[in-house]
């Protein structure tokens, strides 16, 4: 297999958020005493004056950043995945979502890869709970350069966002020529067996896959969806009219996630015979970030196992 | 010095906002009227003596802000907007029903004045910190003031909030404790005592006062001393009657959330009418 750079998602989220602060003055910070880990901290250190840490309360943290919403300007906050959606969901809810005020957060500490923290800290139902909100737009980059262009295309988007990072360094599979529109998959390989719709870590999960099947005959298209909501379903439906056949792999909950809106779309659209792939309603344990991808099988090799099962099945 | 007669203008606006308030719920059949009566008083203050408003300009960026914290108390806020110009009195009667803007609890998208969309109880602080926060970023002048009930004070986000208030010496903001003394299981003291109110927050890093939420001189020289606190935010803590201004209806848990009958209305609205004639009489 390919060897890749492994970078941080968060390091580029952290770079982005000063060349956004250098040119929007009425942008501000908002984090809940893990700025270092989240990569807010740089933000805090050039412009303290706009940066808040609300110590350790994330309810806090959501209904304070509506509030500096409401009073003109426009706030970024930040926490782990699993405080920031879990935590405070019903604050999400109420003073940003409902209230639908231009508020985005960029969560870090996504999914299993968070590691040896375990189970209490690998947010798995953050799609799922964040995409059922009304007016709420759910984004999750698949590595360094995808971050920092999904964070400054949702800064400079009216409204609630919420965009999932992680802890662990992930692969570099772009470049800094790599582009993103809200609501827009891409079609990072052709193929014309089989439909396979990733995001996050498990795009480079299918794109290794990919090239190992290859070797079997076996030719994978490969869609990247880092817009999960709104869902480019129109790209996915054109490419599943190809193939016949769509599989979905994320490192989230089977439920709710990007298969489940993938599945809600085709369903209605072009129903088709799926495989969601992902985490299978259970929760994360202890474990090196890559240890635990192999063993919940998000690594490449377990992506080319799940696909093939799929195959000999269908 | 305030005069006289401009507390009795108050006051005979409070009554209009007193009948507004059991009128809506009455004919909604259903709504919060108790701790809407309860703060009637304070908003009419605020809206009518306090606050920077334009109300034919409800975005004006000068405006001070109101957030209402406890949300159900959305007919006091309603009644308040409507007597102040923000849409027409008539509005008020479509108070909770389908295709009305005024919903059970207040939508900031919906309804002009309405600063924050509230409702699910303890995120009103955080929020009125956040806009605090804001114009002290703009060196803006402008103020917040948020209300937020007793009951609610056994949210644990209020004290999040009230720490986060604090640390950042938000002194362009005012908290007002509607401490009517009941909450919808009964008297607050038997739910979860929420006592000692001022101690708590003086331990959270606020200046407090305490007031009788109902004498128009009190909460206007309790409004004028929080604008002189420096380096802190500042609390009112005011003693209130739930279901104030109707004698049956004053100290009864059961008017937290269920409306006037339509007897109970009509003889809600004499009694209003009787007050409104004293205060006349008094002013000849």
């Amino acid at each position: 297999m390919k060897e890749f750079e492994y970078r941080h998602l968060r390091d580029a989220y952290g770079e982005v958020l000063l060349e956004l602060g250098e040119k929007y003055r009425d942008m501000v910070v908002l984090d809940a005493d893990l700025s270092s880990s989240t990569r807010t901290a740089r933000f805090g250190a050039k412009f303290p004056e706009r940066f808040f840490n609300v110590g350790v309360s994330e309810q806090d943290l959501m209904s304070t950043a509506a509030g500096l919403a409401i009073g003109g300007k426009r706030p970024v906050v930040s926490t782990f995945a699993i405080f920031a959606t879990g935590r405070a969901w019903e604050q999400i809810r109420q003073s940003i979502a409902y209230a639908n005020v231009n508020v985005k957060i960029v969560a870090s500490h996504g999914g299993v890869t968070v590691g040896e923290d375990g189970a209490t800290h690998q947010m798995l139902e953050d799609f799922a709970i964040m995409r059922v909100l009304p007016n709420m737009r759910v984004l999750c980059p698949a590595d360094y350069y995808e971050t920092k262009v999904v964070v400054r295309k949702a800064f400079e988007t009216e409204g609630p966002v919420y965009i999932r990072l992680s802890r662990a360094k992930f692969p570099v599979i772009f470049d800094e020529k790599h582009d993103f529109e809200i609501g827009r998959a891409q079609i990072i390989r052709e193929g014309k067996d089989l439909t396979a719709v990733g995001v996050g870590i498990t795009v480079y999960g299918l794109l290794q896959a990919a090239e190992e099947l290859e070797k079997d005959g076996i030719s994978i298209e490969i869609i990247n969806s880092p817009s999960i909501k709104p869902l480019d379903g129109e790209t996915i439906k054109k490419s599943a009219e190809k193939t016949g056949k769509v599989f979905t792999v994320e490192e989230h909950s089977v439920i709710g996630g990007l298969g489940s809106a993938i599945a809600e779309y085709l369903s209605q659209h072009y129903p088709v015979k799926m495989k969601i792939h992902g985490m299978k309603d259970v929760f994360g344990r202890s474990g090196t970030a890559m240890e635990l991808l192999s063993y919940y099988k998000l690594d490449p090799t377990g992506i080319k196992e799940e696909i093939l099962k799929f195959l000999e099945s269908s | 010095m305030i005069s006289e007669e401009e507390i009795r203008k108050l006051k005979k606006c409070a009554i209009r906002i007193r009948k507004h308030i059991v009128t809506m719920t009455g004919l909604a059949k259903s709504g919060h009227p108790g701790g809407s009566l309860s703060a009637a008083d304070i908003l009419t203050v605020l809206f009518f003596k306090k606050m920077r408003l334009k109300p034919e300009d409800p975005q004006w960026k000068e405006r001070d802000i109101f957030i209402l914290s406890k949300g159900h108390a959305s007919p006091v806020l309603y009644a308040a907007l409507a007597e102040a110009g923000f849409f027409p009195v008539e509005e008020l009667k479509d108070f909770r029903k389908l295709r009305s803007h005024l919903q059970g609890h207040p939508d900031r998208l919906m309804t002009p004045g309405v600063e924050m969309s509230t409702g699910s109880l303890g995120q009103g602080l955080s929020v009125a910190n956040g806009v605090a926060l804001a114009f002290k970023l703009d060196k803006s002048p402008r103020k917040v003031y948020v209300l937020i009930g007793d009951g609610e004070l056994q949210e644990g986000q209020i004290w999040e909030a009230a720490m986060t208030a604090s640390h950042y010496k938000l002194d362009n903001l005012t908290a007002i404790i509607d401490y009517n003394g009941l909450q919808i299981d009964g008297p607050v003291s038997n739910v979860k005592e929420v006592a000692p109110v001022v101690e708590k927050w003086k331990a959270f890093g606020w200046e407090t006062r305490e007031i009788n939420g109902h004498d128009y001189y009190q909460i206007i020289e309790a409004l004028e001393w929080a604008d002189s606190v420096k380096g802190k935010p500042a609390v009112i803590i005011a003693h209130t009657v739930k279901g104030k201004g109707i004698s049956f209806m004053e100290g009864k848990v059961k008017f937290h959330g269920v409306p006037p009958s339509e007897e109970e209305m009509k003889a809600a609205l004499k009694e209003l009418e009787e007050q409104e004639k004293e205060i006349e009489n008094e002013g000849v």
